[in-house]
């Protein structure tokens, strides 16, 4: 019954067709795919289009996935779910042809291999990515963004800006959703866009879809939009690859879902049957390192956030975060951490609420206002934006304190030196001369440096985000240790962190946002991987019991 | 939960379509604002004009703002190619120079040469400077920017070389190209009206041919284009090809203009021609604008020249002035854009979450 993906072969690179063939296939395309537009309940249960068969991914010593194995049927959702860096995003890329895999391969609906040698290649052979913030031409038509180097042709190789606007209407009609095939892209929601891909994916006769959290940056009636494109997919036969971080999504919309875990594929079974609870035990059950964690009591608040809201981003946050202690703030990757942050710190604006420092309210949008009330943060991208890479690491060092380091206006060198020495030297930063480059550093020293940047200040508030991503086991247990002393010296520590067992090793308190806003806020006693996945993805009182790394797979 | 329950796609609320009309008619009347901004600065700058200085709307004057602005809009057509590519051209001028002396050379060297053999000339000079600049900024991925400010210096080089210390005199030329700025056909410049014929092919070239298209899509996201199989270097070339072109070909008509040719001739000129682009709307970054705009931009620039000369400021003001349109055009494109960012922002807000 599904006949069309036999027929209908990828037109590939029709550029290089003639043009009345062109032009013809296109509608023919369209028209075929219509015809069949009937629900295939039959296809789930058969053959399936497309198979992932033990494929491993290693990123240097990080294996993004290992031996990972899936089916991927027509006319049936597959849900993906799992904890940032499950290694969902290499599934995509390995999808999209973006990587190869290491060993194991993808098999075609006749168990061939395949063999996607890039993005235009998985094109060519059905398969359609649909990322979470598509990358549209933003200055052409909604039309021409579909059918961009593929536009179909009058004679004289000219374009049929009719024939192309009335395939993309009926593209869009196919999908339930009335967009102007004429507008420019410029400004159309993140939604749109997405529909604008995926409109992109039937026009060249997609058969997989995936779909890489489409939802993260929807308001729920978009949402339910795109539900109905994609059950107007799943009912043309077409595999739908659907990674969410919402479970209740997973629930709403696939017929099965795969759950992955470091790398490893711990469930894949049809939704039916399972529980909210089953999903984020499966997540999250791995064995979690001893906590050593002390109680002691924190001091007068110092950094105080009041309903700091700003449109689209994060709404009404209030916490504050006392002398001596450590405030993590955990959530899914987009819920709104560093936005908020950032804000607090005067990066980026806000609407509305303020931001306290002891009894000074910080101006909005002013760093240095945050800076002279003794607040340092520490960015989540240290090579962007925590480092000046190519300057020596002694001034790197030195960066934030080199009023402190002159003399009549003018730097001292040596002053400069001895400074980026002594402090390099309490972090422990393991360098071969202060005077080279911080790109001769490994991460976790250079991370190192940065922290020193900014302890040098001696800051009274210390906002880190991901202060240990991508560093080695060694080096994060020193950061660790060096926060936690921190505090116990009575600064004020905000720590943003995607990494579960880092929030329960090292925060006294544990806040949790979800899609903008405060959903919770855990004391360390009663914090658990489940309790903050569960606030995380909305699944609050997924009754999660205590046996931990039981994976039921 | 069965797949029988999931949540049905809801027919957009009247709400919902109402904004998103909406949205679309904001973004349109923005876009088309650019266009008829200029057609207006126009108007009120003729009109104005005319109120002091009656003779500025006699046939004279606007004859010879039109033949003036030919040579420019010529350049600017593929000067706006290129742009929107997200390159630069910056040795237009240069390349005019060159085409000017070497084409009206040729009158000296062949006594009797024929017109449209002198035109070709021109167009050979420019094509061989473009391909040259073009192998080297597409194939050789080198920026732009970089690579025609050399070709700027290498080609007026290439000129004092040739010149050396002398000088194509009018005495050499025929009557009739001299005459050639002049000649009209029902009072408008015969060239006047081949460039128009010169940015109406353009214009249809870039709507209606996917290579056309597809240097919009190149300067809108140059990744996004790879990863659409556009083939980015062969486009790019592409266009600084016809820059070339058309700049040798406008090199021509400088020599018809200007009859005396000295190895200096159109010096700085491509910084005029950049200005005439944007300020008819092309986007400085690529991606969007046309060439129609840009020939506009051309006009206004020249019809602000004449009207201040003719309403007698001295011309020592008139590059200012230049400058600061140039500043208002682009601050207010930006200011526009930033605007339209944040309104249809605050349009979803509502509508969403």
């Amino acid at each position: 019954m599904r006949e069309v993906s036999e027929q209908g072969q990828p037109n590939g690179e029709s550029g290089e067709e003639s043009d009345d063939a062109s032009s013809g296939s296109h509608s023919d395309a369209a028209a075929d795919a219509g015809a069949a537009a009937q629900p295939s309940a039959a296809g789930a249960g058969s053959r399936p289009i497309l198979s992932v068969r033990d494929v491993s991914k290693a990123f240097g010593a990080v294996h993004a996935l290992q031996s990972v194995s899936m089916d991927l049927y027509g006319g049936e959702v597959h849900g993906v779910v799992g904890e940032n860096g499950a290694g969902k995003s290499t599934l995509v890329k390995i999808f999209g042809g973006v990587h190869p895999p290491d060993s194991g391969a993808l098999l075609d609906a006749d168990g061939q291999p395949l063999v996607l040698t890039g993005p235009a290649a998985a094109r060519d052979a059905g398969i359609a990515i649909i990322f979470q913030e598509p990358t549209l031409f933003p200055d052409i038509s909604v039309a021409e963004n579909v059918f961009i180097a593929r536009q179909p042709l009058h004679r004289g190789r000219r374009i049929d800006h009719r024939s192309m606007q009335r395939q993309t209407r009926a593209l869009f009609e196919r999908l339930g959703v009335p967009l102007d095939p004429d507008r420019v892209a410029r400004g159309l929601s993140i939604a749109e866009q997405q529909i604008v891909e995926i409109g992109k994916a039937l026009s060249f006769d997609a058969r997989v879809v995936v779909m890489d959290e489409p939802t993260a940056a929807l308001s729920a009636t978009e949402v339910a939009r795109l539900f109905g494109v994609v059950e107007s997919l799943r009912d043309h036969g077409v595999a739908v690859v659907f990674i969410s971080h919402r479970l209740e999504e997973v629930f709403a919309i696939c017929q099965r879902v795969t759950v992955l875990r470091d790398g490893r594929l711990v469930l894949s079974r049809p939704v039916k049957g399972l529980t909210g609870g089953d999903l984020v035990r499966a997540m999250v059950g791995r064995d979690i390192a001893a906590r050593a964690h002390e109680h002691h009591e924190p001091g007068a608040a110092v950094l105080r956030v009041e309903d700091l809201s700003r449109a689209g981003i994060f709404k009404d946050i209030s916490f504050e975060v006392r002398a001596g202690e450590i405030v993590a703030l955990a959530g899914l990757v987009g819920a709104g951490r560093s936005e908020v942050a950032r804000a607090a710190f005067g990066i980026d604006h806000y609407d509305s609420g303020s931001v306290f420092v002891g009894e000074r309210k910080l101006r909005k949008g002013v760093p240095i206002d945050a800076m002279r009330a003794g607040v340092a943060m520490v960015p989540e991208d240290r090579r962007q934006q925590g480092l000046v890479m190519d300057m020596s690491i002694a001034d790197n060092v030195s960066l934030a304190s080199l009023r402190a380091l002159t003399r009549r206006g003018l730097l001292v060198s040596s002053s400069v030196r001895k400074f980026a020495t002594d402090w390099s030297a309490r972090l422990q930063v393991k360098y071969n001369r202060i005077t080279n480059p911080a790109t001769s550093l490994s991460g976790g020293n250079q991370q190192k440096v940065v922290l020193a940047k900014w302890l040098s200040r001696e800051p009274a508030v210390i906002i880190v985000d991901e202060p240990t991503r991508g560093i080695d086991i060694a080096t994060k247990a020193e950061v660790h240790r060096l926060l936690v002393e921190l505090s116990r010296n009575g600064v004020a520590v905000l720590m943003i962190s995607s990494e579960l067992p880092e929030v329960l090793a090292v925060a006294d308190r544990i806040l949790v946002m979800r899609e903008g806003r405060l959903v919770a806020e855990l004391a360390h006693a009663e914090a658990s991987e489940e309790a903050i996945m569960a606030a995380a993805t909305g699944q609050a009182g997924a009754g999660v019991p205590a046996t931990m790394g039981a994976s039921p797979a | 939960m069965s797949p029988t329950e999931q949540p049905q796609a809801p027919a957009p609320t009247p709400q919902e379509g109402a904004d998103a009309t909406s949205a679309r008619r904001l973004v349109d009347v923005v876009l088309r604002a650019r266009t008829f901004g200029i057609i207006a600065v126009l108007g009120v700058l003729v009109l104005v004009s005319a109120l002091i200085q009656s003779r500025f709307v006699g046939g004279g004057e606007i004859r010879f703002i039109l033949s003036q602005t030919s040579l420019y809009a010529l350049v600017a057509v593929g000067e706006a190619m290129v742009i929107l590519t997200r390159n630069v051209d910056l040795s237009v001028g240069s390349v005019v120079g060159l085409s000017a002396y070497v084409s009206a050379n040729e009158f000296g060297a062949h006594p009797g040469i024929s017109i449209v053999v002198v035109f070709l000339v021109g167009l050979g000079v420019g094509l061989a400077c473009g391909v040259v600049t073009g192998a080297i900024t597409a194939i050789g991925r080198v920026p732009s920017l970089v690579v025609t400010l050399a070709m700027l210096y290498i080609i007026r080089g290439v000129d004092t070389i040739i010149v050396g210390s002398g000088v194509v005199l009018a005495s050499t030329e025929p009557n009739s190209f001299l005459n050639l700025p002049t000649d009209t056909l029902l009072g408008i410049p015969d060239i006047a009206l081949a460039v128009a014929v010169v940015v109406a092919i353009a214009a249809y070239y870039l709507n209606s041919f996917r290579s056309g298209r597809d240097l919009y899509a190149i300067g809108s996201d140059p990744d996004a284009a790879r990863r659409a199989g556009i083939p980015i270097a062969k486009r790019v070339f592409t266009a600084f090809v016809i820059s070339g072109a058309l700049s040798g070909v406008a090199g021509v008509v400088w020599a018809a203009q200007y009859a005396t040719i000295e190895s200096t001739a159109a010096t700085g000129l491509e910084l005029q021609v950049i200005a005439a682009v944007v300020v008819g709307g092309v986007a400085i970054f690529g991606g969007s604008g046309s060439v129609v705009g840009a020939a506009l931009g051309a006009l206004l620039l020249q019809t602000i020249n004449s009207a201040l000369n003719v309403i007698g400021i001295s011309s020592i003001w008139t590059e200012a002035i230049s400058g600061l349109l140039l500043i208002l055009a682009i601050t207010l494109d930006r200011g526009i854009q930033l605007r339209l960012a944040a309104a249809l922002r605050k349009r979803r807000v509502r509508l969403g979450a």
